[in-house]
């Protein structure tokens, strides 16, 4: 595995109390694979990304857990090791590629820095790495826009200089948070198929973090979704999608509006997701769940093996 | 008699640098066409939809129909006496300092008979108890439900909704789509829904207008034109859905971008990434009708 994640817990201290944004959460990503993490706003997915990197902003902490990566711990690591093996063995991409770019340089300038800081080569090797990799990402004629700065570039072509720069070191892991959010409809799926390939030819781990089910549908073999900082279920994507084996996940997928559907009403999941310092006890899902029964008020379910998948559902337990 | 009707509606906007550095550096001044030619009637009780992508023109025609924005050239007739809008963002369109209860008032300011605010929180589905709270006490989901009650607290004949559920959660937008379409059956509301979102789209609309580029290309019944677009651009836009079907169907990516709207393309502005462009096509702005405006539809090319 390139990427395992063992037990990992992240809380944030307050006057009123620990809240815990991510509770427990486990998984692993194989080299090629992509695993979509999808949920609603509030979720912990895009804190689960943010703790896997080492770049949880305090007072939030990693407070129980394990993250290893090639076998190696490190979420324990100083700031400036983590430092040096972010952008070397980790590539991040973010939804606004606004704030991955610096204004002041030109893209050029950028991807040289980076690939300068990381891999042993000389000022000119480096051009050549930044012009193919600004090539790979489909960026017409790179030797003309090379000494461009970000802003003269369009939204999509931002977010593929982005890619460019996340993947200059090699990474062997690729955090994309919202990688297409900000992007319009055609766009985006130039950006998804971009990334497809890269995670298939280099074969490095991607963890793709998004709302959209459907960026994921397409990109990622196995999707884990979150639910008031736990994972609630992980599988195949083709099964969750097609079989969903937690009753959250059956409304979310039922709530998506489709265009080859003859729906004239949406599923309705029925009020919003806890807050964090309100998560009920048992499930967190059960005052929202319609398939709700005694235990789930009072126990707290583990994921249990459902179908091709994991659910952490009690309509799965065994007898 | 249409209860909306626009006529080749347009707008420009100056986006000139400063007068200073025209004068020094002889710029000529910079004028954007961000709407160019609109035409279209929405009847009573129905929901028209504008899809496009970002920079289309598509809030531009809703602010200019709100009376936000004066058109430069064209006519809009409103057939109705009062119209409501809903923005998109509910964190930035309800004031902080308004409990519900004056936020819900305001708009009946105009009216001569004054409905009780606890009525309209149960129209949308929040309790009467809601009125006396402020906006930061609710998620966004039900700050969106008191924008709606808000707007159907003027007794709007028209609701413009500018992506009323862009910004919500796909649970969250559900609700709103399912209210909403509730609220207009009940109430007999006429939408004019202004959407990115395909999805959405079809699943609200009785009639779709597709935007690109300042212009609409293609106005449809949405059954017609999720079943069979016609204009390229709309074509493009259906492959490039992601599928959650997951029928192993590849999207096609739409090729190119949005050209820049201060140089914009000759004649049809989207030959530079349409697969059947031809000479035509460089040079000549194709005309609006019978649905489409296209070169290659009117001459049966595709």
């Amino acid at each position: 595995m390139m990427l395992e994640v063992e037990g990992l817990t992240v809380q944030f201290p307050t006057r009123r109390g620990i809240l815990t944004a991510v509770d427990s959460i486990s998984f692993s990503i194989a080299p090629g694979e992509v695993l979509g993490v999808v949920g609603e706003s509030g979720a912990g997915k895009s804190m689960t990304g943010l703790a896997v990197i080492g770049l949880l902003e305090p007072p939030g902490r990693i407070s129980a857990g394990e993250v290893r990566l090639e076998g190696e711990r490190i979420d324990h690591l100083k700031h400036e090791e983590m430092r040096r093996i972010r952008g070397r063995k980790i590539g991040v991409i973010f939804q606004d590629p606004l704030t991955s770019l610096n204004p002041l340089y030109t893209i050029g300038q950028q991807l040289e820095e980076t690939i300068l800081t990381h891999l042993p080569m000389t000022k000119g090797e480096a051009r050549q790495r930044a012009l193919s990799l600004l090539r790979e990402v489909g960026i017409p004629a790179p030797e003309a826009r090379y000494g461009n700065y970000p802003h003269h570039f369009s939204g999509g072509m931002r977010q593929r200089v982005v890619i460019a720069l996340a993947l200059a070191a090699e990474p062997r892991l690729l955090i994309a948070d919202e990688p297409t959010t900000a992007l319009d409809v055609s766009i985006q799926a130039q950006i998804i198929a971009l990334l497809k390939r890269l995670a298939g030819e280099r074969r490095a781990a991607v963890m793709l973090i998004t709302h959209d089910m459907g960026v994921i549908a397409e990109t990622a073999q196995r999707v884990a979704v979150m639910y008031a900082g736990r994972i609630v279920e992980i599988g195949p994507v083709r099964d969750v999608i097609h079989s969903p084996r937690h009753p959250y996940t059956a409304g979310l997928m039922g709530s998506i509006p489709r265009v080859s559907s003859e729906q004239k009403q949406l599923v309705q999941i029925e009020g919003a997701m806890p807050r964090l310092n309100a998560i009920p006890p048992g499930c967190a899902f059960n005052p929202r769940c319609p398939r709700r029964f005694a235990r789930c008020l009072a126990e707290r379910p583990e994921l249990l093996a459902a179908g091709a998948s994991r659910a952490a559902c009690w309509l799965h337990a065994a007898p | 008699m249409p209860l909306l009707k626009l006529e080749s509606v347009s707008r420009d906007f100056d986006v000139s640098r400063p007068w200073l550095n025209r004068v020094l550096e002889r710029e000529p001044r910079r004028i954007l066409r961000a709407v160019d030619g609109v035409s279209f009637e929405v009847s009573k009780g129905e929901t028209l939809a504008l899809v496009g992508e970002s920079g289309c023109g598509k809030s531009t025609v809703a602010r200019m129909i709100a009376g936000l924005y004066a058109p430069t050239e064209g006519r809009i007739e409103f057939g109705g006496r009062r119209l409501q809008m809903i923005f998109q963002d509910p964190y930035a369109s309800l004031n902080p300092r308004w409990r519900v209860s004056k936020i819900i008032g305001e708009p009946m300011i105009l009216l001569e008979q004054k409905k009780p605010v606890a009525e309209f929180l149960r129209q949308v589905g929040l309790s009467p108890d809601d009125a006396e709270r402020y906006p930061h006490e609710f998620s966004g989901g039900q700050r969106q439900r008191i924008s709606i009650a808000r707007a159907l607290a003027g007794e709007p004949e028209l609701l413009i909704c500018d992506e009323p559920t862009s910004a919500l959660d796909v649970s969250v937008q559900a609700q709103i789509l399912n209210l909403m379409a509730d609220l207009q059956e009940r109430l007999g509301l006429t939408y004019l829904f202004i959407s990115h979102n395909l999805a959405v789209v079809s699943l609200i609309a009785d009639r779709v207008g597709v935007m690109y580029f300042g212009r609409i290309v293609e106005l449809a019944p949405a059954a017609a034109l999720f079943t069979r677009p016609r204009h390229p651009y709309t074509r493009m836009l259906l492959d490039a859905l992601p599928d959650l079907g997951m029928t192993g169907k590849p999207r096609t990516p739409v090729a190119g971008e949005v050209p820049n709207p201060l140089a914009p393309p000759s004649g049809c502005a989207f030959h530079p990434r349409c697969p059947y462009a031809n000479e035509r096509c460089r040079v000549e702005i194709p005309r609006f009708s019978g649905g489409v405006a296209c070169h290659a539809v009117e001459e049966g090319r595709i």
